[in-house]
């Protein structure tokens, strides 16, 4: 396992470095960032200047170069718009996006799971035929309208929630967290309850799918026959060898919840990481679009590395071994 | 040995009905069976595939899944009606009193838990008063039992790592953990070789005639039960047609069914000749011809045969379905 670690950790900068060129020479395709910065009524003289001082005189592989000796000391160059560094800006804002996808990923855990496993014991329920239509509902409708919806509805009509920020935080090992405080939580419960939705539904689907499977098995009327109660048939021999297949499509969701929380997080006016960008991307703020790819591929990487690890723990048939050639 | 020579059956089957209620139509896997097996006695459940003889098995230990469902008749074991025992009493009963194995062994055991798990657990789910260090005693004592080589080892071992009829010594010890009245063996060896098959028959055998428990053994093959039982139960189309002592119904079969069967196995003086086999096919549990089921491939089949057979004993000790039996040589 640790030979499969370092090994995956050695693919992982190859991943990076090549994901780094990617998007460097992306971003420099599209547009020109000078039209954005200088003033229309800015003369030559000041046009030249201001492409100096961003580095733009240069040729791409030489602006490449620079961005990489300086990636390699923690420099991800500094943001047009904010004249900040790019990395601390987005790590800044990382916790907010970090706090709700963390908060989606539980409710889509705790809520679709044992959701998805009823639908799939009892197929023929009308609870489960309501549960199945309700995930083909929050599969099929648009995460903005649903979130105009829950600002309509329970901030709006019923004021019982609050639609926008992230209330009151509290520092919890020097990060800014929302969960603690009665406050921050009245914040957190619509974009999280938003951004879960869709992964609810999946996990519905997924849980549901994997139950009909294995309840036929014969090990688990094996199970039975060894006198086993149904809690523990249910709890242990099927939901062992469901939460595989989970696992595995939840890891690369979570990445995707961190990095495409976007339209949630600007729906809600949430301060997070997603709205960073979309800010960033419009203002053609390089610096601060690349830092941020490099982040998500950086989560990425770590998630799958998590989800080989945690895949090995629930399936003793996985060995952690790379296969040669 | 067996009920007859004295002592209450520790199971006695009566006019077991278990019905499949398809969407073509009811099919009665299980039509009016009725059997005993007395304490430590080994009986061979006989049939080819679709005959019911699983059903049997499951319908006797409550796990027929649907849409079969047990629909008339009695199950008592050790004088108890388990057809009108609640799922609670049945789940008390099941893996305690009476077990079961699996034909496949690579299926029965759950691959994400470790071999000491599935054990302990069986032992716990009947005996909360066992320390798990009791329970896993017994369980690497069960292993050794069935003739599992450094136990201790295995049992921290995952299925996967075990041989297809280590599996199946594993299910076995599983099904012995707690000393049960009576095991129910669905075709344990069907997908083993022949050797690791001999070996676990001979295992099965000596646990039987050691711990007096009743084992029913249900498979296709003959030469299996030959080896191994004390009576035979030959079952067609959800019907017990000849239940007798081994040898009785092995050389003398009355049921044209049986002689059938028999007659099909090959064996060393058959040798170059065309073996014989029993004309077309196991009807669908669907269509079943009025009256005797295997009339349509029966040599001896006549008007009579269009009604229902009862049970008759032609020969002592001998239950037959048949108007016609071949009582020419068993009167030999």
């Amino acid at each position: 396992m640790t030979v499969f670690i370092i090994r995956r950790l050695m693919q992982s900068i190859l991943v990076v470095f090549v994901m780094s060129f990617l998007v460097f020479g992306g971003v420099n395709l599209v547009g020109d960032p000078v039209e954005m910065m200088v003033s229309d009524e800015a003369d030559q003289e000041e046009r030249e200047r201001v492409i100096r001082s961003m580095g733009l005189d240069k040729p791409w592989y030489a602006q490449y170069g620079i961005f990489v000796a300086n990636a390699l000391q923690g420099d991800l160059g500094k943001s047009f718009v904010y004249g900040e560094q790019a990395l601390g800006i987005i790590v800044q804002r990382m916790p907010a996006t970090f706090e709700l996808a963390l908060a989606a990923l539980l409710m889509a855990i705790v809520i679709g799971i044992p959701l998805g496993v009823f639908a799939g014991l009892k197929p023929e329920a009308r609870t489960s035929k309501v549960i199945m239509t309700g995930s083909i509902l929050g599969f099929s409708l648009p995460t903005f309208w649903v979130g105009l919806m829950f600002i309509m509805v329970f901030a709006v009509v019923l004021g019982w929630l609050p639609s926008t920020g992230r209330g009151e935080t509290v520092q919890l090992m020097g990060i800014d967290v929302s969960f603690l405080t009665f406050d921050g939580l009245s914040h957190l419960l619509l974009p999280a309850v938003n951004l879960a939705l869709f992964k609810i539904s999946l996990v519905i689907r997924l849980a549901r799918a994997g139950t009909r499977e294995i309840v036929h098995q014969d090990y688990i009327k094996f199970a039975r026959a060894k006198g086993l109660s149904q809690e523990r048939v249910i709890l242990v021999h099927l939901m062992k060898n469901i939460m595989i297949p989970v696992v595995t499509v939840l890891g690369l969701e979570f990445g995707g919840l961190i990095a495409f929380s976007v339209v949630t997080e600007t729906v809600f006016a949430w301060p997070g990481m997603g709205k960073l960008i979309i800010d960033s991307i419009q203002s053609l703020d390089r610096p601060v679009i690349v830092a941020y790819l490099m982040i998500i591929v950086l989560v990425f990487v770590v998630i799958n590395l998590v989800v080989d690890v945690l895949y090995s723990i629930l399936d003793p048939r996985v060995r952690l071994q790379d296969v040669k050639g | 040995m067996s009920a007859a020579d004295g002592g209450a059956p520790t199971l006695s089957v009566r006019n077991l009905e278990t019905h499949f209620f398809t969407r073509d139509g009811v099919a009665k896997a299980v039509d009016g069976v009725s059997f005993y097996i007395g304490k430590g006695e080994i009986m061979g459940l006989v049939g080819e595939s679709g005959s019911g003889k699983s059903v049997t098995g499951f319908s006797v230990i409550g796990l027929v899944d649907p849409p079969g469902e047990v629909v008339g008749g009695e199950v008592l074991f050790n004088g108890e009606n388990l057809l009108a025992a609640g799922e609670e009493r049945m789940r008390q009963l099941r893996g305690n009193r009476v077990a079961m194995i699996f034909q496949d062994p690579m299926m029965t055991l759950n691959p994400v838990l470790r071999v000491d798990t599935q054990m302990i657990e069986t032992v716990l789910a009947h005996d909360k008063s066992v320390s798990k260090d009791e329970a896993r005693q017994r369980a690497r004592d069960a292993l050794g039992q069935v003739g599992i080589p450094s136990p201790d080892e295995r049992l921290k071992a995952y299925p996967h790592q075990f041989s297809g009829g280590m599996r199946q010594r594993v299910a076995i010890a599983i099904a012995l953990l707690n000393k049960p009245d009576l095991i129910i063996a669905d075709e344990p060896t069907t997908a083993l070789d022949v050797t690791i098959q001999g070996q676990i028959l001979y295992e099965a055998q000596k646990l039987c005639r050691e711990t007096g428990t009743a084992l029913i053994w249900i498979t296709h093959d003959l030469a299996v039960v030959a080896g191994l039982a004390d009576r035979i139960c030959v079952m067609y189309a959800g019907r017990v047609v000849e239940q007798g002592k081994l040898d009785d119904v092995l050389d003398h079969p009355v049921h044209p069914y049986t002689v059938g069967l028999l007659g099909s196995v090959p064996g060393h003086n058959t040798r170059g000749q065309r073996l014989f086999q029993i004309p077309g096919m196991t009807p669908s549990l669907l269509k079943l011809p009025r009256g005797c089921s295997f009339q349509e491939r029966c040599p001896r089949a006549d008007a009579a045969c269009g009604a229902d057979p009862e049970i008759t004993q032609p020969v002592p000790d001998r239950n037959v379905r048949c108007f016609h039996p071949h009582l020419e040589e068993a009167a030999e």
